[in-house]
């Protein structure tokens, strides 16, 4: 058994878009999941072993996720 | 202090930790992001994929009842087990299973307030073990479909003062600002929403921590743009399942009698021809 730690859960705006930026501790791993406030949808998750590197790693692959996303339309 | 119509659909994290081990009671996890469920879970919760398990996968529909009664019975659960349900999003996804197991009849279904977000933020126990449940042969014996709308029935109902129409979207949504959420691909040809309905986004039901509003702050939401028990409510958003939240703090939580969703939702109205549509808000 295993309980999440360091649950941390935020807004921020990535390329112009309002996001919701969740991150926590499980076992040895720090799990990081973004997702478009509204509905709520996952945008991307990511993990590390520090907790700012899930976070920076999500938010990299968001960013290039929205940002195609946005060319595309 | 106020309580909720229906206090009993509702169970708190506490009460299920306390249950969890519970053989009469199957706690089942239904996110939006279904590789949540995988990272880690409440011991004994078994995962539900709502792209896969809680659909028809050919034809647009909700699940048949052939395949619920499979999913019910390799899940362990019988016609008398109490289902408490969770997800992540404010139980967005397990407001989706709410409505259809209680379109099928199944008694004794709840909803883990707060949902798998404050189970995470309060530390509580998770597993990445996948639950081996014994089978069961659930049957189903009744199919409701009150709790369903189907677009004739909004075309019909559109023109009575005695309905009113919620529309759960964001705003951007409801004006035709947009045609989906960004990174969504279920769209439509038109933007906008149906002539009448009122804009009540579905998470306004929500507290920060994921929990449901009390329920004189739901009251005030609802009645507040004329969302009213007396009316014989229809809600809807894009694809039927923000709607299924909104039904269920409605039908449950308020005790509104006649209350709908609409699951054909905005990507079956934006899409028919000669549709009335309105822009702006």
């Amino acid at each position: 058994m295993m309980r999440p730690e360091n649950f941390r859960s935020d807004t921020r705006e990535l390329v112009g878009m309002k996001v919701s930026l969740t991150s926590y501790k499980m076992g040895d791993r720090f799990y990081c999941h973004i997702d478009n406030i509204d509905p709520g949808a996952t945008i991307v998750r990511a993990d590390g072993t520090t907790q700012d590197e899930a976070e920076q790693l999500a938010v990299a692959k968001a960013i290039e996720r929205l940002t195609s996303k946005t060319k595309r339309s | 202090m106020q309580t909720y119509a229906n206090p009993d659909v509702l169970v708190s994290t506490e009460w299920v930790a306390q249950h969890m081990r519970d053989p009469k009671i199957a706690i089942v996890e239904v996110d939006v992001d279904t590789a949540a469920y995988n990272e880690g879970h409440i011991p004994g919760a078994i995962g539900w994929n709502w792209q896969t398990q809680l659909c028809d996968t050919i034809r647009r529909d909700i699940i048949s009842k052939d395949e619920l009664q499979k999913l019910l019975s390799q899940s362990g659960i019988g016609n008398d087990t109490a289902i408490v349900l969770y997800g992540d999003n404010n139980n967005w996804f397990a407001a989706w299973a709410l409505w259809q197991l209680k379109m099928y009849g199944h008694n004794d279904v709840r909803i883990m307030n707060g949902g798998r977000k404050k189970w995470l933020a309060e530390g509580r126990e998770l597993t990445n073990e996948i639950p081996t449940p014994s089978q069961t042969t659930y049957r189903v014996f009744s199919y409701n479909e009150m709790f369903r709308a189907f677009r004739k029935h909004v075309e019909d109902e559109m023109k009575s003062p005695k309905a009113a129409l919620v529309d759960v979207r964001s705003p951007d949504e409801f004006t035709g600002k947009i045609l989906a959420p960004p990174g969504l691909p279920e769209t439509c040809q038109r933007g906008g929403h149906i002539p009448g309905a009122k804009n009540i986004p579905w998470v306004q039901a929500c507290n920060e921590d994921g929990t449901f509003k009390s329920p004189m702050e739901l009251k005030t939401l609802y009645e507040s743009k004329g969302i009213t028990s007396d009316k014989s409510v229809i809600a809807y958003c894009r694809i039927g399942e923000r709607s299924s939240h909104t039904w269920f703090v409605l039908k449950y939580l308020l005790g509104y009698p006649n209350v709908k969703n609409y699951d054909g939702s905005w990507t079956e109205w934006g899409n028919i021809v000669g549709a009335p549509v309105q822009r702006g808000g």
